[in-house]
């Protein structure tokens, strides 16, 4: 090695050091400047349901098959009535518990009477996916006690929600992981 | 305020209060007062993952990170890298599903950077920072063993072909444009590219001990195997094409590479030039000694002139372009598509409602409030849009001027921004054979060696 190309390696290497210290202190500016605004704690995604449509996006976009996204029932707000939209095809020929005369495709919904004309509808999660037919029901002929939430034993948390990315009323955002759901009224964990 | 303009309030507040209450429809029917025998069922709401989870997650990363920079540098051990990158494997792959990953913390960090009012979680900015601190410090060793994403490439590559040298500067260039796209989408809050068109995410997902794992019958969407399944065909040919070709954390590994301070080398001596690594690296990254190179200096130089010439222009020519683009890149952003689509609406040149207007319309607010904010966004995506091809044209500018430079090597090395440090080409050299007390000459096309 000649002394020429020794010098001109230890050039480089004074060039590749000081370019290397520049890389580092402008990353160590990145993350103060980043840093003083971060959070400790995470989030997660999570349905506004005011703002929902019930497209049935939620059904078909998610990563998992069956979605995370699941109907929940607001018992406190449920009006227990005897011809529930959320639960009877409105072209439905009897009110009974025929799979025909059931709005929800994989009769996840179970109807129960409670007394005179009262009666008790609770959803089997184990079957629902989603799809939220018995949340538009409820929604527009009844109290709007249905409503579908994104359910955490479920939700892998990707970093972009296929649903969101996919929802037309932007109604999925990120909330706070200490308050994982977006209730109605008394529902509370 | 006035008592009257405090009670004209008032009574805005309880309308738009009733009209709120009304289209959600609650208490259309009074819930019924029901016998004391009646208990209404509880409805569970099951927490996600816990806070420490993360920090856990973290860990392991730090750790990896760690573990891979020590076998590549010091331990020198393609067996144990491999090790390393089948855990990773299975544990940021199939067992956490791939997310949150360095790739995709791009985004959210890009997306904290343009809005200061956005709170970056801790653990998503660590995420990001901490394979490029290593990249800094030791080179992509987060390529070779922690990301599961390179591994399930580096596995499938099984007979690598030569891809020529102008492919390859041409192809990388790719990622450059797909990271630039990723940043400026998620500065403007339009979208996630990365993650949208993450290559083996469902791969994972689709794993049955990925859904055990999480309590029972998930699976991935079959749709989004297509991408995996192009890539993992392309990949068997050509070694780790996401990696090389689209990764933009490779592109900005590939930006800091040549700064790093510590790398992997091939020979763990003085470098022999024997020859017998030139031919060993799948991904082309391993570059010739320079030594006694002929050429004309002056001509180098006269062209290295105008490369660094031609940088300005190529700036100024990609700012015109991506600013010509603006409006098709703004259409990235669902406000403006729903903008564009309810101005049609108005002016009835378009039939029907979409679910995207629907749910515009249902949320009462003025049209002009709609078209302003995409007027906004419009403005924001022309500036964007002349940044991202700034920066297109100085990456292009920037790889002339890298190739006219004459860059001094005495042996054979990795070259510091492709090399991902995956150790394959240990085995070859002589130097390292004699050092681990095995026979000089390595057996014939192993480690998918491409035909010389």
């Amino acid at each position: 090695m000649t002394p020429a190309n020794q010098e001109k390696l230890t050039r480089r290497a004074v060039l590749r050091g000081g370019l290397c210290g520049a890389a580092a202190l402008s990353l160590g500016s990145l993350t103060a400047a980043l840093a003083r605004r971060a959070r400790a704690a995470g989030s997660v995604w999570q349905i506004d349901p005011d703002k929902c449509v019930r497209c049935g996006n939620c059904a078909t976009y998610c990563v998992l098959q069956p979605s995370a996204v699941k109907c929940v029932h607001s018992f406190d707000l449920c009006g227990r009535c005897r011809i529930c939209f959320g639960y009877f095809d409105p072209k439905a020929g009897q009110y009974d518990s025929g799979a025909e005369n059931q709005l929800c495709p994989t009769g996840a919904i179970a109807r129960g009477r409670i007394e005179k004309e009262f009666y008790d509808y609770r959803i089997d999660e184990r079957l629902c996916i989603g799809c939220g037919k018995c949340v538009q029901g409820c929604t527009t002929f009844g109290n709007g006690s249905l409503y579908l939430q994104i359910r955490h034993d479920r939700c892998v948390q990707c970093n972009q929600c296929a649903i969101a990315a996919a929802c037309p009323a932007g109604a999925i955002s990120r909330v706070p992981a200490d308050r994982p759901y977006l209730l109605k009224t008394r529902d509370r964990p | 305020m006035t008592p009257v303009r405090a009670r004209i309030l008032l009574v805005a507040l309880v309308a738009a209060l009733t009209i709120s209450a009304v289209a959600s429809g609650e208490e259309r029917y009074r819930p019924p007062e029901l016998g004391p025998d009646y208990v209404a069922p509880r409805v569970d709401w099951p927490a996600g993952r816990a806070a420490w989870q993360q920090w856990a997650d973290l860990a392991a990363l730090a750790a990896a990170l760690l573990a891979a920079s020590y076998l590549a540098l010091r331990a020198r051990s393609r067996a144990m890298l491999t090790a390393l990158m089948l855990l990773s494997l299975a544990y940021f792959g199939f067992w956490r599903g791939g997310c949150v990953c360095p790739i995709g913390a791009i985004q959210d960090v890009a997306a904290a950077l343009a809005d200061p009012a956005r709170a970056i979680p801790l653990a998503v900015l660590a995420t990001f920072l901490l394979p490029v601190a290593f990249a800094l410090a030791t080179g992509r060793t987060f390529c070779a063993a922690v990301c599961p994403l390179g591994a399930v490439q580096d596995l499938l590559a099984v007979r690598p072909v030569r891809v020529p040298r102008w492919l390859e500067h041409a192809l990388g260039l790719l990622a450059y444009a797909y990271l630039g796209a990723a940043v400026l989408l998620a500065a403007l809050g339009a979208a996630y590219l990365i993650c949208q068109y993450d290559p083996f995410v469902a791969l994972f997902r689709l794993a049955p001990w990925g859904a055990w794992a999480r309590g029972g019958d998930a699976a991935g969407r079959v749709d989004l195997l297509l991408l995996p399944a192009a890539l993992i065909a392309v990949g068997l040919f050509v070694a780790r094409p996401y990696c090389r070709f689209l990764c933009p954390l490779g592109a900005i590994f590939r930006l800091l590479g040549p700064l790093s301070w510590r790398h992997v080398t091939i020979t763990p001596g003085e470098c022999i030039r024997c020859r017998l690594c030139e031919n060993a690296c799948p991904f082309g990254a391993i570059e010739p000694p320079t030594g006694d190179r002929p050429g004309d200096l002056r001509r180098d130089r006269r062209r290295l002139g105008a490369a660094l010439a031609l940088l300005p222009a190529l700036a100024v020519l990609g700012a015109l372009g991506g600013w010509a683009v603006r409006n098709e890149l703004s259409r990235a952003h669902p406000s403006v598509r729903l903008a564009e689509r309810v101005r049609l609406e108005e002016t009835g040149q378009a039939q029907g409602t979409t679910d995207a207007s629907d749910a515009f319309y249902q949320t009462r607010r003025p049209r002009a409030d709609l078209y302003a904010e995409a007027s906004t966004l419009r403005a924001r995506f022309a500036v964007g849009g002349a940044i991202l091809g700034a920066f297109l044209g100085l990456v292009v500018g920037a790889k002339l001027v890298s190739l006219s430079l004459r860059p001094s090597r005495s042996g054979y090395e990795p070259h510091r921004g492709r090399c991902l440090s995956c150790g394959r080409c240990f085995a070859f050299c002589p130097v390292e054979r004699k050092r681990r007390g095995l026979p000089p000459k390595p057996p014939p096309g192993k480690n998918g060696t491409p035909d010389a």
